[in-house]
């Protein structure tokens, strides 16, 4: 099945901005991020990336759905999205596994989640155990797993349930630079091989430039709003070690650094402030 | 020859039981009349007047359980009581938590009322409820269940309260409907600390039977040591007191095994990882 990308885009949010009451002072607003305009067409890989605190991960939950936003409209698949976001799976930033379950368990959820009979859930989350390399781990809660394998185990979770979109929000942010490389070749292995709408939040302008199709830079907040859209026009599939050492890798490195780093300047100088 | 012999975690089993015996030598000691000239009291045999005497206490215990074998009709209403008490107390408070804790607007209504009714010396009831139940199980059940139903209620209340939020959004996004969020989610999540709950519950059963008992009843261990009380037999009274607790030890030995099978996904304090 092909998708026109300019007809339905897999997800689009339109003019989203999203405001908070503080929480002493009713009448005092923080808006986090204001005026967004954003797509991720299907089968289409988009980064977003910008400084600390500016509501990029408040975008990905306008997204999932897990967050209506204050003005503006989501829109999946050519349709509004009303409450949860049931096309999309979402990669949290934090631990998110259910403690009370076994890896196999956390996998399987999903899946209970939809009333399918045990039995199948079973086979297809050792299935996918196996794919993320877990397959002799289904048994261990997620105290008795590395941190690593902890994130594999939530990337089976959310794969398991083949989404047509993607959301990450920083999931390899936690772990160090081997292993982070080595889940960021699995995850875009997966993606080339189903090629879903991934709409992918991080800090690191090199995972961003490694893994997308397309990166976007949001300002510094509050009122945190894309500034900046480049095309990543790398030829896939990427190694994301080595495809860091190609000319128009660092050429497109420099080109969003430029925009990128007044924004980071930006963001650290209110973060002192607020200090 | 003291290396060997002082305290370690091989003989420590050894060290406790010989403590028990200890404080038995030394009651039988200060109490048996004759043995020592009497210092604080008047006249020999008051000492085992006011604090019994431990031979006699044993002797006692062994006519109940073995010689006379008269206790075991007292001793099971005395259990019935207490395990009736504590399932329905900690049935209803883990009920009751849950249920208010996902209600706030009925939980804001109630909350001034829990508290008073927490606060409240709920001992204090048990005449109220002999008059409602009369003398028979149900009105030590009722007390019972008083006193269980807050502590189970209050941790359960905390428990679903502290869910971490990031776990609770990740099982909405794998698709949990309102029901799958409290069954695999809020209430696996308060069973740590209903069961931190549950050791104290079980003591305070024990209290509401043996205490209801006391007040007025026509059988029970409680009731046996009002018997006793009333003419005097402090041996009787001690031999009491020492079965209940063994039999409230037992209850929670029984609370921590199921704990221990329940909450396997638990980490230990100080477990390694096993990888």
């Amino acid at each position: 099945m092909h998708h026109d990308p300019s007809a339905s885009p897999a997800l689009a949010l339109n003019g989203v901005a999203c405001t908070f009451a503080a929480r002493d002072n009713a009448a005092q607003h923080y808006t986090a991020v204001a005026d967004v305009s954003l797509r991720v067409g299907a089968g289409e890989f988009v980064s977003v990336v910008g400084p600390t605190g500016c509501g990029k991960s408040t975008l990905l939950n306008v997204a999932a759905g897990l967050l209506s936003p204050s003005t503006g409209t989501v829109m999946c698949f050519g349709q509004p999205l009303v409450g949860i976001n049931r096309r999309a799976g979402y990669m949290f930033q934090t631990e998110s596994l259910m403690p009370w379950r076994s890896a196999l368990g956390n996998v399987m959820a999903g899946l209970e989640f939809r009333g399918m009979p045990p039995d199948a859930a079973r086979a297809l989350a050792e299935d996918w155990l196996r794919r993320v390399g877990l397959g002799g781990f289904g048994d261990r809660y997620p105290h008795q797993m590395s941190g690593g394998m902890r994130k594999r185990a939530s990337l089976a979770q959310v794969l398991v349930l083949d989404p047509d979109i993607i959301l990450m929000d920083e999931p390899f942010s936690a772990l160090d630079i081997q292993t982070r490389q080595l889940m960021e070749n699995e995850v875009l292995d997966l993606w080339q091989s189903k090629k879903k709408a991934v709409l992918f939040i991080t800090h690191d302008l090199d995972e961003a430039i490694a893994m997308s199709d397309r990166v976007v830079v949001l300002s510094a907040g509050p009122a945190s709003h894309p500034i900046g859209e480049f095309v990543v026009d790398l030829e896939r599939p990427r190694d994301v070690a080595e495809v860091r050492t190609t000319p128009r890798f660092i050429e497109l490195h420099n080109a969003i650094w430029r925009v990128l780093r007044d924004e980071v300047l930006k963001g650290y100088r209110q973060q002192l402030k607020v200090a | 020859m003291w290396q060997l012999l002082k305290p370690n975690p091989r003989n420590l089993r050894i060290w406790q039981v010989m403590l028990l015996v200890l404080v038995f030598v030394f009651w039988y000691l200060l109490t048996e009349p004759g043995l020592l000239p009497p210092v604080f009291f008047a006249d020999d045999r008051q000492a085992a007047f006011f604090f019994g005497e431990p031979l006699k206490v044993l002797s006692r215990i062994w006519h109940w359980f073995i010689a006379d074998g008269d206790i075991y009709r007292h001793l099971g209403v005395t259990l019935i009581e207490t395990v009736l008490a504590f399932a329905i107390g900690a049935l209803a408070g883990l009920g009751g938590g849950l249920w208010l804790a996902l209600q706030p607007m009925a939980s804001a209504l109630l909350e001034p009322y829990i508290k008073a009714m927490n606060a409240m010396p709920r001992i204090i009831l048990a005449p109220i409820f002999a008059v409602w139940f009369g003398l028979g199980i149900a009105s030590k059940v009722a007390l019972g269940v008083t006193l269980v139903f807050f502590i189970v209620f209050f941790n359960v209340y905390q428990g679903v309260k502290e869910v971490s939020p990031v776990v609770l959004a990740n099982a909405r996004m794998l698709g949990a409907s309102q029901r799958q969020l409290l069954r695999h989610v809020y209430l696996p999540s308060a069973t740590s600390w209903v069961f931190s709950s549950l050791h104290t519950s079980v003591g305070l059963a024990f209290v509401g039977a043996v205490v209801g008992e006391y007040l007025g009843s026509a059988s029970g261990v409680g009731y046996l040591i009002h018997q006793a009380e009333g003419v005097f037999d402090i041996n009787t009274v001690m031999a009491g007191i020492v079965v209940l607790t063994a039999f409230a030890l037992g209850l929670d030995a029984a609370v921590g095994r199921i704990e221990r099978h329940l909450m396997k996904w638990q980490p230990q304090a100080g477990e390694t990882e096993k990888l």
